[in-house]
């Protein structure tokens, strides 16, 4: 008989993660547990959204109650290192950057893989919804998990096929109300847990709060303008702002005025009615494809510009630097920083980093 | 990675419960299962047995049975001595001075910080060598008249050394004032007669000598005044109130004894192992140097730290590799703080975060150490390889 294959899963606490090791023990499969200590604002670890002390001991439990080892990985400066301080150094460079997009390449899929594989593991499993097919020739392919209110093939976007081919996704075929059941019949106490949180390390979730303490060169008082250069007020630092928002301008004009563009150089907010917002294409750098190979010509896909986004379609003009987009209808918020992540179909072709 | 056999090498954490005194304590649940303080039959039967183990405890510290106090665990213990005889002190004469060390287990270390800080104690602590140890002249130059309390670890649970308690006990005697020591490491290796080591109040922990846990003993010498910190009925001689927990006392009278008996044949057995470890660790890992005394440690324990080590992770393999072993003060929250004691030594709190503690015992055997030998040169380096990988992001 075959040994079995050896699995690190990585744990939260949450229903996800705790139904995905149950999933993998009951699938024959020798499980590890390990939860990345991530770091918190100093003082503030039992708020924070994720690691807390709290959803350690509910991992802890969990982990009990399934038989298998577990152990808290330190990560701390690591994450500060890596995604703290790029999700900060985006706010200051004018962008809006997604720490998740960090966190997996760098911090789950760069360390805790490698960490798991020097433990033994062939395979580091996690609670994400996404599928992974194994083709022929050692390939492999990144799909949208059945449930597709779940789906996160979009924070997965970033991974190769290195990376995939080691990763177990036990949840991509299975809805968040399944998973729940899962987690009743196995008797995981985490079954009615609210799931982990994006910004996991803001404790209160208020990135503007968050910028204005660790990072107060992002008051950096500006002008906002219109697109014709009218001045109509002060903004208090573009970080603060996002394309596309109304709320909280300070402005007042005759019909309701939105964040257009932020220019970064002259450090101008600029704003305008709704006929102004919304461009119909993109230009996307940093681009991960997860075949490894750029694809050769033009084609039409689906395109999703934020995790929460509906796909949008167009043609993507692919390059192994950046890749341009130009959509059928304009997207009102393409924002610097986020990923534009192409789909055809449930499959989900690569990713890049929107530059404009 | 969950592989079937595990290797336990970490007895300074907790021991398991000697057979023998599981067997011994089992009555007191069910039959015997009086409270001593009642006047009847049931109450009596229990009695006998408090007092028995009382006496029995007393034997094996060379001392009077009302000097033993029965407490809850070591910690509890520590924190009788400290705060009570502190209290007393000052009340007595107005005495705020405490000195210790620190390198004291945080039972200890937070009592007295707790007491400087709540109560308005003056902490100082001595200075300790390389090996963490304390000089007995340190002691006596830096005792005064307001000195209320002295606290100075028996056997050092992170790194092992052996404290001079007899000498500081002297000196503290020559300045009348209370000398305290946490035995809690020390009782299950080496022979304690409180009276010849000039000790005043010491305490031990019924789980580090194969008794059960929840249960210790507080040592307080006839005349040391002690202010109860737990208050209520009269028990424990006024100073511990509470029902006291029989099966447990009564456990942890007969694995003293049975450790008392068992001690000399095992000792000769496992130093020469510990020595063994100590001499292959420093010639087959580079980069790892011994924390604590070469040679005036227990004879169980060995530690190390291991340059370019984190050392949790380092358990952690070692842990899937089927080896419980420990850094020497226990973390497992994933976010490790350097240990005070090995600061101490003058460690740098990188090369602190790379410490290691192998302790054996009675069930430990020749081949299991073996095995654990070949293995950690392996796991040092696959961790070193990970360590430098998270520094050079």
């Amino acid at each position: 008989m075959e040994a079995p294959r050896k699995v690190v899963v990585g744990m939260s606490g949450g229903v996800d993660s705790s139904v995905a090791a149950a999933l993998l023990v009951e699938q024959g499969y020798r499980v590890t547990g390990m939860m990345l200590r991530l770091w918190s604002e100093p003082g503030k670890d039992g708020q924070n959204r994720c690691c807390s002390p709290d959803a350690m001991a509910q991992a802890r439990r969990v982990a009990a109650s399934l038989g298998i080892p577990f152990y808290a990985v330190d990560v701390q400066e690591l994450f500060h290192n890596e995604v703290v301080q790029h999700f900060i150094d985006g706010y200051l460079e004018g962008i809006t950057p997604n720490p998740c997009l960090i966190c997996n390449r760098q911090i789950r899929w760069g360390y805790l893989l490698k960490y798991a594989q020097a433990f033994g593991a062939d395979f580091l499993a996690t609670g994400h919804y996404a599928r992974v097919r194994h083709m022929v020739e050692d390939m492999v392919e990144l799909y949208r998990a059945v449930d597709l209110h779940k789906d996160q093939s979009y924070v997965l976007s970033r991974l190769n096929q290195e990376q995939l081919k080691h990763s177990l996704f036990p949840l991509g075929e299975l809805t968040k109300p399944q998973v729940r059941q899962i987690a009743r019949n196995f008797g995981l106490s985490v079954a009615e847990r609210p799931e982990s949180q994006d910004l996991c390390f803001i404790s209160d979730g208020n990135y503007r709060r968050f910028l204005n303490e660790y990072a107060p060169e992002s008051q950096k008082i500006g002008q906002i303008i219109t697109s014709e250069g009218k001045i109509l007020g002060e903004h208090q630092g573009l970080a603060f702002y996002t394309i596309g928002q109304r709320k909280g301008l300070g402005i007042s004009s005759p019909e309701p005025f939105y964040v257009i563009e932020k220019r970064f150089e002259e450090q101008t907010l600029v704003v305008g009615p709704v006929s102004e917002l919304g461009k119909c294409e993109l230009i996307a750098q940093d681009v991960n494809w997860i075949s490894g190979m750029t694809p050769e010509k033009s084609f039409n896909a689906q395109v999703k510009i934020r995790y929460k986004a509906e796909l949008a379609s167009g043609m993507v003009e692919p390059g192994p630097e950046e890749f341009r987009v130009v959509f059928e209808q304009p997207l009102r918020d393409i924002t610097p920083g986020q990923a534009a992540v192409i789909y055809q179909g449930n499959q989900c072709l690569g990713s890049g980093i929107i530059k404009e | 990675m969950n592989t079937t056999s595990h290797v336990y090498l970490d007895y300074a954490a907790t021991t398991p419960v000697d057979s023998r005194v599981v067997e011994a304590m089992l009555p007191y649940f069910n039959d015997e299962f009086g409270n001593p303080s009642s006047i009847h039959y049931f109450g009596q039967k229990a009695e006998a047995a408090l007092e028995n183990a009382r006496e029995n405890v007393a034997n094996c510290f060379h001392c009077d049975p009302d000097e033993i106090i029965f407490t809850s665990c070591g910690t509890e213990s520590d924190n009788l001595a400290l705060r009570g005889a502190a209290l007393a002190e000052r009340e007595k004469r107005g005495a705020t001075h405490i000195l210790t060390t620190p390198v004291e287990h945080h039972a200890v270390l937070h009592t007295v910080f707790n007491l400087a800080r709540y109560d308005g104690f003056d902490v100082e602590l001595l200075p300790v060598d390389a090996n963490g140890l304390v000089n007995p002249v340190e002691v006596n130059r830096r005792i005064r008249k307001e000195t209320a309390l002295v606290s100075v670890i028996f056997a050092n649970n992170e790194i092992g050394s052996i404290y001079p308690v007899e000498e500081i006990g002297r000196v503290c005697r020559e300045w009348s004032t209370p000398f305290h020591t946490d035995a809690v490491q020390a009782v299950a290796h080496l022979p304690i007669d409180v009276r010849a080591l000039n000790i005043d109040l010491m305490s031990v922990g019924a789980h580090k000598f194969y008794g059960p846990k929840g249960v210790g003993a507080l040592y307080v010498r006839r005349g040391i005044q002690v202010i109860p910190v737990q208050t209520g009925g009269a028990q424990e001689f006024g100073l511990r109130a509470g029902t006291q927990n029989i099966p447990y006392i009564v456990g942890m009278a007969i694995a003293l004894r049975l450790i008392q008996e068992e001690r000399s044949p095992w000792t000769a057995f496992i130093t020469p192992i510990r020595d063994r470890i100590i001499s292959r660790v420093l010639a087959d890992i580079p980069q790892v140097r011994l924390t604590g005394h070469p040679t005036n440690r227990l004879p169980n324990h060995v530690s190390f730290v291991f340059e370019g080590v984190d050392a949790n992770t380092l358990l952690m393999m070692l842990d899937s590799a089927g080896f419980a072993c420990s850094s020497g003060s226990a973390c497992k929250t994933g976010s490790p703080e350097p240990s005070g004691v090995l600061l101490a030594l003058g460690l740098s709190p990188s090369l602190a975060l790379g410490s290691l503690r192998v302790t054996l015992g009675q069930y430990t055997t020749s081949s299991e150490v073996d095995a654990f030998l070949a293995v950690l040169p392996g796991l040092v380096e696959r961790t070193r390889v990970l360590t430098a990988g998270v520094e050079r992001s």
